[in-house]
């Protein structure tokens, strides 16, 4: 028995994280995230739970690592800006392997930008904005619905690859209301626990070491330093460099066909609409007006990492559009898997592309 | 008073440099969880970056050495998360209060379970003796050649004004009355603030005509004054000595604290 309600996309993330086993939630406030923080605040400490207010993005996201690492389910929440200030602790949780789950409810930028309006602007950020290399996995709900169901999914590939893994949502879907349907239980996956007489960092064939988290009595020593199997810091020796960091980024990057989630429709089609988050309501909108088996979409729910075979379903297509609530962020990703032109369609300003923009630029490129 | 069971002797040898200080504040908390008698796998060691914070990685337990300034953060969330874990805080004075200055009077003003302990040796060691937060006026750093022209914050009085449960300033001199002083913050629910003075040969002693360790060492001791004494030379409106510090308890109160395992 399942139940139906009416709720914002907010909410509906923070029901999808309680649902899922989330036990610690850090955050500091920022719109429009911040319904996200105060369901929680709410919810969690009648769930068991953790719910603290921080005195910054940068000590939430360090606080969400430390309780994850006493094995708990842990996320934050923000927008731009707050994700920017936690840059450096996502390249350490990506670093020492810390399952955490970040939402980044996104709105206009640069800087303080456009607080209350919708953007799609951070989308290269959550793969390459802390330094060094590393791969991460990012979600990309369309709906309140999703904003339950991949909340809840996030927390199930954070644990099975121990990455930082990014609900990469933004104000039109967090802010909308919609039915959603509540499962009574959500099935939850838990990192693979560390073998007896394996190493801390030691990764199985998977890449993906086992979890011994604080108190298991396993003396893990974890630190952002380069570090060898025992999670000691090598910070001079290139090969144990070479290793970890090749380690880290072939784990998420090496199972891209496992954690990809995309839909596809009229996979004959010659235009192909790419889409990632709401710009997909507003081709789905296109589509319904006018039924055309020439013109397909491939939507992603997963965008990082990028499942680029993805584009292959399209054998006939001959040309892709891209729209993107940004100067045209994911479309160098497509343009650089595909021989056919990529059309980017770039809005900013924080309103949707509505149905003629899109039918427009269809007409142009058909 | 030493813990050889706590040490990770597959380690070693360790980074610091002979003479410094941090080993013997090492020491002195490791003698101080052995009196607890906290368990190995009860006991969760935390720090940010700096030569001070490399002490969790020579423990044979849990730990987590985090990034510059951030490693209060990191232990309210492993605090938080599973009170019936003891958590220790390593910390240096350019980690806690420059880049970490915000989360430390949090964190006091929080009063988080757990225990602070600040090796203060006046100096960004770890980069090579650059001026601190803490860097006595008129100090030569690397970066203040013609010696530090900004006022040097007073740490443990910081952490009384921002709401620590328990605070303390000791040095590596002191070994006793740190150790002593890690006990009672241990006993303290609440955060406990423990400021340990100590020698860096290489980066601040170097500069400061203060080369050899026992001149370091010297220098902490006849420049440390016990909070009784100095409440003393106020009371009957004597002045203070010039350059000298208090050292002692300075504040134990039983003020709410969040992360007490009930
Ligand atoms: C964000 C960031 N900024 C700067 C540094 C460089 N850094 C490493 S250690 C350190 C200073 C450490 O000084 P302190 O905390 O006093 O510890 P000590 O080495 O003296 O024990 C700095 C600035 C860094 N690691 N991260
Ligand atoms: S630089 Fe100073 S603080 Fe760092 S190990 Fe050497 S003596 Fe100790």
């Amino acid at each position: 028995m399942s139940r139906t309600e009416f709720m914002q996309g907010n909410a509906a993330c923070a029901e999808g994280a309680l649902a899922a086993g989330c036990r610690f939630f850090g955050g500091y406030p920022i719109t429009p995230s911040t319904e996200i923080a105060e369901t929680m605040a709410r919810k969690l400490p009648k769930a068991g739970g953790v719910f603290i207010s921080m005195e910054d993005e940068l000590a939430s996201i360090a606080a969400v690592i430390g309780a994850a690492w006493t094995g708990v389910r842990a996320m934050t929440a923000t927008s731009g800006p707050g994700f920017s200030l936690m840059m450096e602790n996502i390249g350490y949780a990506a670093m020492t392997e810390t399952p955490c789950v970040v939402v980044n409810i996104q709105r206009g930028g640069p800087s303080t930008g456009q607080p209350t309006r919708a953007a799609q602007g951070d989308m290269l950020q959550c793969r390459f904005g802390s330094h060094g290399d590393y791969s991460t996995i990012a979600l990309t709900p369309n709906s309140v619905q999703e904003m339950f169901d991949l909340t809840a999914k996030a927390f199930d590939l954070a644990d099975r690859y121990r990455v930082p893994t990014f609900l990469m949502s933004d104000e039109i879907v967090g802010h909308m209301r919609e039915r959603v349907t509540i499962p009574d239980a959500v099935e939850v996956e838990r990192p693979r626990p560390l073998a007896e007489g394996a190493l801390p960092f030691e990764a199985g064939d998977d890449g993906t070491p086992g979890f011994a988290p604080f108190g298991s009595g396993r003396a893990v020593h974890v630190t952002g330093l380069t570090h060898d199997e025992r999670g000691y810091p090598d910070t001079t020796d290139p090969e144990a460099h070479d290793k970890l960091v090749r380690r880290l980024v072939a784990k998420i990057e090496s199972a891209r066909r496992d954690i990809a989630d995309y839909e596809v429709v009229n996979p004959d089609a010659e235009t192909v609409f790419v889409t990632y988050g709401p710009p997909s309501r507003t081709v789905e909108q296109v589509m319904r007006d006018r039924p055309d088996d020439s013109i397909g979409h491939l939507r992603l729910r997963v965008v990082w990492p990028f499942p680029e075979f993805a584009l292959k379903v399209f054998p006939n297509a001959r040309t892709f559009l891209m729209p993107e609530l940004n100067m045209g962020q994911m479309v160098r990703e497509v343009q650089r898997h595909v021989d056919q032109p990529v059309i980017s369609i770039p809005k900013i300003g924080g309103e949707l592309h509505t149905p003629a923009e899109l039918v427009r630029v269809l007409e142009a490129y058909r | 008073m030493i813990a050889p069971d706590w040490f990770r002797d597959d380690r070693l040898p360790h980074i610091y440099c002979t003479g410094c200080g941090n080993g013997t504040i090492i020491n002195c908390t490791l003698a101080g969880v052995e009196e607890m008698g906290w368990k190995r796998n009860e006991t969760v060691f935390v720090s940010g970056i700096g030569c001070s914070s490399r002490a969790p990685g020579y423990i044979l337990t849990d730990s987590l050495h985090t990034t510059h300034g951030r490693a209060l953060a990191f232990a309210t969330g492993v605090k938080m998360a599973r009170p019936d874990l003891h958590v220790v805080v390593f910390t240096g004075d350019g980690d806690l209060a420059a880049i970490g200055g915000n989360h430390f009077i949090h964190a006091c003003r929080r009063n988080v379970d757990m225990t602070v302990v600040c090796m203060n040796n006046h100096i960004y060691g770890m980069t090579g003796g650059q001026g601190s937060p803490t860097t006595p006026p008129g100090a030569i750093s690397t970066t203040t050649p013609y010696g530090m022209s900004e006022p040097a914050f007073d740490l443990a009085e910081l952490a009384v004004a921002a709401g620590a449960n328990y605070v303390a300033r000791w040095t590596s001199y002191h070994v006793k009355e740190l150790t002593k002083a890690v006990v009672a913050g241990m006993q303290t629910p609440g955060l406990a603030f423990i400021e340990a003075r100590t020698q860096c040969p290489t980066n601040y002693g170097r500069h400061n005509k203060l080369r050899s360790v026992p001149a370091m060492i010297e220098h902490l001791r006849s420049h440390a004054m016990l909070v009784a004494k100095r409440d003393r030379l106020v009371a009957e409106g004597k002045p203070v000595p010039e350059g000298t510090f208090t050292v002692g308890e300075l504040v134990r109160r039983s003020r709410p604290a969040m992360g007490v395992q009930r």
